[in-house]
């Protein structure tokens, strides 16, 4: 089974787009139902920092803003959950608000997850690595001795 | 050998962690740090010759790494990086646009029962069920 890189889902909202476009973007919203807490600087490159209370700690997430099309198209990307601080990979996040009807169609695109940069995959097989570059060693000293 | 794909990879963590043995073996060296087969037989109720047959599986997988040295000596450590590559999987599977997607239902409609004005449905019916009239 292939990693899945792409989750999709729609919904139906009886509300109209902008105000689905308020409940996505601004941090009363999304500190509503995303997060337990929100700050957003709304603009292509601003950040949001969304905080959820845990049991006994907080969880936070950072999203570097993308796309700002009031109200039709909003996106970021964040940080894949559960990878070290230091990972270069992000999933990008994309919502779509159609008028259907009075309410809004409501699509989120979320991608990126199957993505693994070339240096990792490297890392993921040293030991081969290490392997291999020990017969290239020895086809050198080969292809050297044949000239 | 072929470069590996990225599912090969997840494929290996998996199958490792699946495994009882090769469970405590990794979990021992991620809670100790490098280890030799002997040192993991004092850890683990596992004899060393069966923790090296399982080390070298391990090591064939990428999943851990044999620092150089004598046989005996050899000390291996858990490689991070097809861990990683397994954990985007978990992510993708862990991430619950559901849940988030019905909260987000959810604040639409108390929000528009507290301003009657926005509602232009009647907020307490499932969307599906609104959109099945005509």
């Amino acid at each position: 089974m292939p990693i899945p890189d792409r989750i999709e889902r729609t919904i139906e909202l009886a509300q109209p787009p902008v105000q689905v476009w308020d409940a996505l973007t601004s941090a009363e919203g999304l500190g509503g139902w995303f997060g337990d807490r929100a700050t957003v600087d709304l603009r292509p490159g601003g950040e949001a920092h969304v905080e959820w209370d845990l049991d006994d700690s907080c969880h936070n997430a950072t999203l570097t803003i993308a796309v700002v099309e009031p109200p039709n198209r909003f996106a970021w990307t964040w940080r894949i959950q559960g990878l070290p601080e230091d990972d270069p990979r992000r999933t990008y996040v994309e919502f779509t608000l159609a008028p259907a009807g009075a309410g809004t169609r409501l699509t989120v695109v979320e991608s990126g997850f199957a993505q693994v940069p070339d240096g990792l995959l490297d890392a993921a097989y040293q030991g081969n690595v290490a392997g291999w570059r020990k017969e290239l060693a020895d086809l050198v000293s080969y292809l050297d001795a044949a000239a | 050998m072929p470069r590996p794909d990225p599912e090969a990879v997840a494929a290996a963590v998996f199958a490792a962690l699946a495994e009882p043995t090769r469970r405590s073996i990794l979990g021992a060296l991620a809670t100790h740090g490098p280890s030799t087969a002997t040192d993991l037989a004092a850890l683990l109720p596992i004899s060393r010759q069966a923790i090296t047959k399982h080390l070298e599986l391990l090591a064939d997988a990428g999943l851990v790494l044999a620092e150089p040295g004598e046989r005996r000596r050899i000390r291996y450590r858990v490689n991070a990086a097809p861990m990683t590559i397994a954990q985007t999987y978990l992510a993708a599977l862990a991430r619950d646009w559901d849940s988030k997607l019905a909260g987000l239902q959810r604040a639409l409609a108390g929000r528009a029962a507290q301003s009657p004005d926005l509602a232009r449905q009647p907020a307490d019916l499932p969307a599906t069920e609104r959109d099945a009239g005509p």
